[in-house]
């Protein structure tokens, strides 16, 4: 017999494969409604995503940022949260990077660039440990907080960049300040995508292992499975949801961070393009598990890197990643439903033979 | 400072018009949420299905040139969305606060892909009733310029509470709200119930879109809808469930949208974006200052997931 957790894996692999093929399915029939090949756009799709290096390069510029915006839902789910405040998270990590860039200015790279990853994680975990900090100690529903803090972050931005620390000589676009350019974090070696690719697999490596070998990790699972266990364990709850609450915007904010240090180098209207809400979908496809977030992002990254192409091609409207993206939202949501119906999967089947 | 207190009634007029203006799409998804929630489930949607219904009542509008039939359209298309949510809810162990955020997603982007042929073209808007003809002043007057929908949805939030009270219907839909047990031993499909619930919230949701492009602003565009669907969600916390209620904090959202352009028309134009971010900041303290770690709210449905 094969292990168990050998077996739920591959159920949910097997899921989330089936998924996506449904997915991709109902798209083919919805652009086939509009007057084109389902063939055609699949390849375009796929050429868009990961068939040529210049390809793969921007699915990873991509999926870099949807990792860690992952992570700010995935964390906080495994307690029993339902966060949805990567954007606001992104977007005051992005605008606290470059307040400490800018202050920073004439320090050392490496140093320079650690303060500002810093401030960004720290910002954008404030951001959202305010939002659990809520929810513990005064009740309030966190789904509906942190939706109200992406709009009070984006709105705080716009304040900023059109005054306070707007860069006055940028007239095309209105933008704040920017770093300072030896402060600009560069490409990997070997491929042109940033660092923020790298630092996004190790932090969900990391947590991945925290999540599965500390005894935080472990309280955590019991407080998202069962809150009334934990309470009785005497498990220190609002702590570890806090604490839960801000690594998962640390994550975001850190996403931020890179959004401004490796690609725009200043903040501006171009951090709020819907990184946070992609990766609230990121985080369910991979059932909230920070090793799977990896994959998924890069998948979603590929989704969101063939957009392009794909309007131009077909002269569809920028919205078409969006409804592929909520279309396969609703598929994998619905697809929990099968999760235990599968014999196969199931440790009883294998037991008999 | 004569000048300054003229301003400031001038402020004070353009406050409580835009309350009256901006409240309708508030008032008409909060009713359906409440629909909703009285029937033990939360859609978060409703903001996708809010800049749906905008959508197809502009397209409607727009082709037929018959504004009331874009209404119609665009709360059959609410309605038509939200049974996505319904069936997708109705299979086991689905959470229905996360579909909600996928029907956000997957309606706004829907919206915004058959919509761009309709940002064009302008549509005839629904006309006015003036209420106000005794006054002199044309502040007054455009202040008191009222739409047939405010008064629709107010007549529906004395009907709703009176059938959520009163009615057969309205005590089924509260049974399967508050306690899933009771309704199956009384013999109710809860599916079907909720099922309906979500539907009628949708249309609901999706005549409250229809304002929103057919009467104020009256355009259809991609930043048409700033949150209004989601904000009427925390809005029906806030009201504790009650329709009545949800018409009066429907206001005070109106009021609170307005305050920015009320303030720019004076002439007051610093801190533009801080004054439009008013009615989240007002829903944020409402929800911190309503709620409490040690109780539900009161008046909420027992099977309600975002109350636990």
């Amino acid at each position: 017999m094969p292990p168990p957790g050998l077996l739920n894996s591959l159920e949910a692999v097997t899921i989330n494969v089936a998924a996506f093929l449904i997915t991709m399915a109902l798209f083919g029939v919805y652009v086939a409604s509009l007057g084109h090949n389902p063939l055609d756009v699949y390849y375009v799709l796929w050429l868009g995503s990961f068939a040529r290096q210049i390809s793969v390069e921007s699915t990873l510029t991509n999926a870099a940022p949807l990792m860690l915006t992952a992570l700010c839902t995935a964390i906080p789910a495994r307690a029993g949260l339902l966060v949805i405040g990567g954007e606001g998270a992104l977007v005051v990590g992005g605008v606290a990077t470059v307040l400490a860039g800018v202050a920073l200015s004439g320090a050392p790279f490496l140093l320079g660039v650690a303060v500002m990853a810093l401030a960004g994680a720290l910002a954008g975990g404030l951001w959202i440990g305010f939002a659990g900090a809520l929810r513990q100690y005064r009740g309030v529903n966190e789904t509906i907080s942190t939706l109200l803090l992406n709009y009070i972050a984006i709105a705080v931005m716009y304040h900023l960049i059109t005054g306070p620390i707007r860069d006055w000589d940028r007239v095309l676009k209105t933008s704040s300040w920017s770093i300072p350019q030896e402060l600009r974090v560069g490409p990997l070696p070997f491929i042109d995508v940033h660092w923020g690719l790298a630092t996004g697999v190790v932090i969900c490596l990391i947590l991945w292992i925290i999540m599965r070998r500390t005894t935080f990790g472990f309280g955590v699972d019991i407080l998202g499975g069962n809150p009334r266990a934990a309470q009785m364990a005497g498990l220190p709850i609002n702590r570890m949801v806090v604490l839960c609450c801000f690594i998962g915007g640390a994550g975001a904010g850190l996403a931020g961070s890179f959004e401004v240090m490796a690609v725009h180098g200043f903040a501006s209207e171009s951090l709020a393009v819907g990184f946070g809400y992609a990766g609230i979908l990121v985080a369910f496809l991979s059932r909230q598990n920070p090793a799977a977030i990896i994959v998924l992002a890069i998948l979603l990254g590929g989704v969101t890197a063939s957009g392009g192409l794909l309007q131009r091609r077909f002269d569809l409207p920028d919205a078409t990643t969006q409804v592929l993206q909520g279309v396969l939202f609703l598929v994998v949501l619905a697809s929990n439903a099968a999760y235990g119906r599968l014999s196969l999967f199931q440790p009883a089947a294998w037991r008999t033979t | 400072m004569e000048g300054t207190d003229i301003s400031w009634w001038s402020v004070l007029i353009a406050v409580i018009g835009g309350a009256i203006r901006v409240s309708t799409p508030y008032l008409f998804v909060s009713l359906g949420e409440t629909i909703t929630e009285k029937s033990g489930r939360v859609n978060l949607g409703l903001e996708g299905v809010l800049v749906m219904g905008a959508m197809s009542g502009y397209a409607t509008a727009v082709l037929t040139g018959e504004p009331w039939l874009g209404v119609l359209v665009a709360g059959c298309a609410g309605a038509l969305l939200s049974l996505v949510h319904a069936l997708v809810c109705n299979l086991p162990r689905v959470n229905d606060i996360a579909v909600g955020i996928a029907l956000f997603i997957f309606g706004t982007g829907l919206a915004f892909f058959l919509g761009k042929p309709f940002i064009n073209p302008s549509a005839p808007r629904l006309p006015d009733i003036d209420l106000g003809w005794w006054s002199a002043s044309p502040q007054v007057q455009s202040a008191l310029k009222i739409n047939m929908l405010f008064v629709i949805g107010f007549v529906l939030a004395l009907g709703l509470a009176w059938a959520l009270k009163t009615t057969r219907w309205g005590l089924v839909l509260r049974t399967v709200g508050d306690s899933e047990e009771a309704a199956q031993a009384l013999g109710y499909n809860i599916a079907r119930v909720r099922t309906l619930g979500t539907v009628a919230g949708g249309f609901l949701s999706g005549v409250g879109g229809s304002y929103l492009s057919l009467y104020y602003p009256g355009t259809w565009n991609e930043g048409l809808s700033s949150g209004q669907g989601l904000m009427a969600v925390a809005l029906v916390i806030f009201a504790r469930w009650d329709p009545i209620r949800c018409f009066y904090a429907s206001l005070l959202f109106g009021g609170a949208t307005a305050l920015g352009p009320a303030l720019q028309t004076v002439g007051i134009t610093a801190n533009y974006y801080l004054y439009g971010a008013a009615p989240y900041f007002l829903t944020l303290a409402l929800l911190i200052y309503s709620s409490s770690p040690k109780r539900a709210l009161e008046g909420a449905p027992g099977e309600v997931s975002i109350n636990r």
